[in-house]
């Protein structure tokens, strides 16, 4: 599989390290269940899912990949957090 | 034997080679398979379970029969495929599955004790007593069962690995394949075309056929010549596709001739489009012992007649239930070979003036136990027998849909052409053409292969060529079904498993209806050839067993690789000490000069001890070395923690936000411990780091989790805390620093240094001139004792290295290897990842206070979860042991006295032990419920797999200078 990373172009997935789902850290005082919901409980769609990796033997930029888990067909990457981020 | 003027053979040239012993002698473009028949050698191998005879079967890939192995000694290598193997010179082959030879064989007395060997037979009669599976039936089954045995030695033969990139993959140079690379790459596009063979051309190298008025073959060579020629096209010949993966990757691997470059090379190919002309593969119909020496399928008589001169047999008889095979006593016939008779299944067969056509008749018997001697078949008028040396048959052909079906797609059956076919869009961007498409006549196969190409052209957003498509033959024949030839006996389907007709039907009656329980019950299709000759004619037995039809019982699953690949090839450049790169401190030439046994640390080497004369124990010089510290000075190289280097004006939030402690309260020119958690609490990694001005920190992590570390704080900046202007940066490489600890450290750094080091007080750190060289220094300890680290780029890392040692051991001290940096650090109660093995919280360790209360952390809401703060979790304790048994273990668990050894009454465990010659006795650092609560009490520490129980005191993690008063000294 090739992840498209935004710096470096279309590159080996095995320059990455996986991460998880995208997703947005809770404050400090969102109580109990939104923090146990963004540790601990995922969705899992057989479809297009945000998800972070890491290109750690490249530029390494955390991305933001939108990948169907049916498919593997990569529809999105960006630099997480920055434009386009969810 | 070989035929006067057929083939395209070198004649003129020898190549000599052996078979078991035997010499014999072939040409080249010779295969080893055509070889041995033109050396009239039928029978090469022994069948997988029953022993019998095999010859061989093919001419191409499927071959389930021919496996021997080629090489001697560590180089041999096992289960080759005879019709795959390119004959070299001084080629050394064996035959498999035999003892004490091949002609005489102890084993084939399986063959008369057959029908207690059915399918499941395993499972059903070795079930008693259940003692004897493993040591005893198991071992045995193993022995008579089996294929060719792996040397067991290191293999020294060259593999490669290797990637490639293209705009389009034509995976096989047959005429579809070669006319796709034709027309794109007469559009310019980037072109891989990989064929098996070493010969291009796919079936059209066995067939006597015209294409654009040239024979066939001379059509292919010539074809491939031009894209060869061709700047953008790279043709690769003896590869194999083995397996379609994601986002059209493919791997293959490439095979190479002896002397031309390593012995095998696996490819990974990125293809934006491909096209797939993998042919077909002709099958076999199953009737009573239709596995003799001399039976054949019909493609592979014609290959060795017409591509290498050879004849199968001296009167060849052919059974088909379609056209083509016809072919085969056509073109034996105009050769000069004896055609005894074609046996065809169906009523309306051709009739040919150059051969006698059987309509409507059936196979039900061989005989022959070498090589084949005679047929019986069967009419409508009875039985009658027939003499002949081959049987060429032919049940139709098989699309070889085998990668289109690596993404989970299944082949789709076809009732008019008998045969599975791709499922449309089974693999992205992968496009079929040809034989495996289910188009079969040569004619269309080219027309096919060059719709193919510009179907990938454009949706490459590329121009198509105007390329005409040149005469061949149209005519595809016809077949009408015959799976299996009704009658007594055994029928074999799968070769190498040695599966017949009557196990999947006893399957089917034993309820294993599914394909894929039968597959499973009776190893069909499980062999190193995948059942590639078998799976479909198995299916349509058991679709008959079962009374479904085809479809409906459909196909089991096609798994990559499509044909073996040796695990040498896939770990290609791994082997010995490429497995994992190494990494070196700049003291390693120095340690390694001194004795000391290096021990990995992720990927560095860390020296464990430095032995002295006279020492004969490791123990000695690790207490020796301890001693260094605690009286004198001891030097270590501490380069492989890691180093990351923090700049910015959000540098110190940065770190705020991921240490536990604060951070940005730190003054420069000082140095603070802290604590890392992860988001869900627990503790992740711990170190110092040090202010080394306003806005520029220097962090250290533990050796293991430096790479973790990085990635963290990476995500933290990226990610979480965009808002702060800061840059990290791993400096672990650029600087080379030494841990300098014991009283005498100050004196040996003053004196190094030629300046008093009086105003550092512990905790301290600055800039430094080594030698007239920019360092720094920081007064910090991982050993209890006065210490100091002190860095210097890392390319005169070596040369401080022998400097400080050279000091040290002028007043008494020396250099430190891990086993004594382990034993300062225990009897301190300093924590490695012993402690921080990812379940512990900064509560179970003592340091809950740590978590700063006035800001937000990574971890810090949820480390304050109930349950991670209960005073019932196993917390961190010393243990010193009080009874008659001294020694401690790490890994042990404890238990109350008198409590019975039981998970349930499991109190905690140990983590790290050692001898503190400090203390005369073996300390421990554990995790014990309720242990802060518990000084002073007795436990009993207990590790069943030594057999060890010790009676400990649970004291304080610091068993050495707990008020710390010789770190501040």
């Amino acid at each position: 599989m090739r992840l498209p990373c935004p710096i470096c172009g279309p590159r080996d997935s095995r320059e990455f390290i996986y991460r998880g789902t995208a997703l947005d850290r809770p404050a400090p005082d969102a109580g109990t269940e939104a923090w146990e919901e963004y540790l601990h409980l995922r969705d899992n769609p057989a479809g297009p899912i945000r998800e972070f990796w890491y290109h750690h033997a490249g530029c390494t930029a955390w991305i933001e990949v939108t990948r169907n888990t049916a498919t593997h067909e990569i529809s999105d990457a960006v630099l997480a957090g920055g434009e386009g981020a969810a | 034997m070989r035929v006067k003027d057929r083939g395209r053979i070198d004649r003129e040239s020898r190549i000599a080679f052996t078979f078991d012993g035997a010499r014999y002698e072939g040409h080249p473009g010779d295969t080893l398979a055509s070889a041995l028949l033109a050396n009239d050698v039928r029978m090469v191998g022994r069948s997988f379970k029953y022993h019998r005879p095999r010859g061989i079967l093919t001419a191409g890939s499927a071959e389930p029969n021919a496996l021997v192995t080629v090489g001697r000694g560590a180089e041999a290598s096992p289960n080759e495929r005879a019709t795959m193997v390119e004959l070299a010179e001084g080629l050394a082959v064996t035959s498999q599955n035999r003892w004490p030879s091949l002609g005489f064989d102890v084993l084939s007395v399986n063959d008369m004790a057959a029908r207690f060997l059915g399918s499941g037979f395993y499972y059903k009669t070795f079930m008693w007593p259940r003692s004897f599976w493993e040591k005893v039936y198991e071992p045995a089954i193993r022995r008579a069962a089996g294929l060719g045995a792996l040397s067991g030695q290191h293999d020294p033969a060259d593999t490669e690995k290797g990637f490639l990139f293209c705009d389009l993959l034509v995976i096989g140079a047959g005429p579809a394949g070669l006319m796709a690379a034709l027309v794109a790459g007469e559009a310019g596009a980037d072109v891989i075309l990989a064929d098996e063979g070493f010969a291009p051309g796919g079936q059209l190298t066995g067939e006597v056929e015209d294409i654009a008025g040239q024979p066939a073959h001379a059509w292919a060579e010539s074809t491939w010549a031009k894209l060869n020629a061709m700047p953008n096209v790279r043709c690769m010949s003896r590869t194999t596709v083995t397996g379609a993966y994601d986002q059209g990757t493919f791997g293959a691997l490439e095979r190479f001739p002896e002397g031309r470059g390593p012995r095998e090379c696996f490819w990974r190919i990125a293809a934006k489009r491909s096209v797939l002309a993998a042919g077909a593969l002709e099958r076999a119909i199953a009737f009573r012992n239709n596995d003799r020496p001399g039976i054949m399928t019909a493609g592979a008589v014609r290959a060795y007649l017409n591509r290498w001169g050879v004849s199968s047999g001296r009167a060849v008889t052919v059974f088909a239930n379609n056209d083509d095979a016809h072919r085969t006593a056509r073109d034996l016939v105009a050769a000069g070979v004896s055609v005894a008779a074609v046996l065809d299944s169906r009523h309306d067969a051709p009739k040919s003036p150059d051969f006698e056509v059987i309509r409507g008749a059936q196979v039900c018997n061989t005989a022959g136990r070498k090589r084949l001697e005679s047929v019986t078949y069967r009419t409508s008028k009875g039985e009658q027998s027939l003499m002949t040396d081959c049987l060429a048959i032919s049940g139709g052909w098989n699309p070889a849909v085998h990668l289109t079906c690596h993404m989970n797609s299944r082949p789709v059956w076809r009732d008019d052409l008998l045969a599975f076919v791709p499922a449309p869009g089974a693999v992205p961007g992968l496009i079929p053409a040809g034989a495996c498409n289910g188009v079969f006549a040569t004619a269309a196969c080219l027309a096919d292969g060059a719709s193919a190409a510009k179907t990938a052209l454009r949706e490459l957003g590329m121009t198509s060529p105007d390329v005409d498509l040149p005469d061949a033959g149209a005519d595809a024949g016809r077949i009408s079904p015959l799976w299996a030839v009704p009658g007594k006996g055994r029928s074999w389907l799968d070769f190498q498993n040695d599966v017949t007709v009557k196990d999947v039907k006893q399957a089917a009656q034993e309820n294993f209806q599914s394909v894929e329980h039968m597959k499973r019950y009776t190893t069909q299709g499980m062999a190193t050839d995948q059942g590639k000759m078998s799976n479909v004619t198995a299916l349509a037995v058991l679709a008959d067993a079962t009374g479904r039809a085809i479809p409906e019982t459909g196909t089991t699953t096609f798994r990559p690789p499509f044909s073996p690949v040796s695990i040498a090839a896939m770990g290609a450049g791994g082997r010995g000490q490429s497995f994992a790169p190494q990494r070196f401190m700049t003291s390693h030439a120095a340690t390694v000069e001194r004795g000391a046994p290096m021990i990995e640390a992720g990927l560095w080497y860390r020296p464990t001890y430095f032995p002295a004369p006279g020492e004969t124990h490791w123990r000695q010089a690790c207490d020796r070395e301890v001693r260094y510290v605690r009286n004198a000075v001891g030097v270590a190289d501490v380069s492989t923690l890691g180093k990351i280097d923090i700049q910015g004006p959000g540098a110190a939030a940065l770190l705020d936000f991921v240490y536990t402690g604060l951070f940005s309260s730190l003054k420069e020119g000082r140095v603070r411990y802290g604590l890392m958690l992860r988001e869900d609490g627990h503790v992740m990694d711990d170190g110092t780091t040090a202010r080394l001005g306003e806005n520029h920190y220097l962090m250290t992590t533990t050796t293991a989790a430096a790479g973790e570390v990085m990635r963290h704080l990476d995500f933290a900046k990226q990610v979480l805390r965009r808002d702060l202007d800061v840059a990290t940066i791993s400096v672990t490489e650029q600087w080379a620093q030494f841990a300098v600890a014991g009283p005498k450290s100050r004196d040996l750094l003053e004196d190094l240094l030629g300046t008093s080091l009086g105003g550092w007080p512990f905790m301290s750190c600055g800039p430094v001139k080594v030698g007239g060289v920019d360092g720094r220094l920081f007064r910090i300890s991982f050993s209890g004792e006065q210490g100091w680290e002190i860095a210097v780029p890392a390319r005169f890392g070596a040369s401080l290295f022998d400097a400080l040692v050279a000091k040290a051991e002028a007043i008494d001290g020396g250099m430190y290897g891990m086993e004594a940096l382990n034993v300062l650090r225990i009897e301190k109660g300093f924590l490695t990842h012993a402690e921080l093995h990812g379940r512990t919280t900064a509560f179970d360790l003592g340091m809950g206070r740590m978590i700063s209360a006035k800001k937000d952390c990574i971890g810090k809401v949820m480390a304050a979860r109930p349950g991670l703060v209960a005073n019932s979790r196993a917390q961190l304790v010393g243990l010193k042991p009080v009874g008659e048994v001294q020694q401690l273990v790490s890994g042990a668990h404890l238990f109350r006295e008198g409590a019975r050894i039981s998970p349930e009454n499991d109190q905690g465990y140990v983590t790290s032990v050692c001898y503190s010659p400090t203390l005369g006795h073996m300390i421990g650092l554990a995790f014990l419920e309720r242990g802060p609560d518990r000084m002073g009490d007795r436990i009993r520490m207990v590790d069943r797999t030594k057999d060890i129980e010790t009676l400990c005191e649970v004291v304080s993690p610091v068993f050495f200078d707990p008020d710390g008063g010789r770190a501040r000294a």
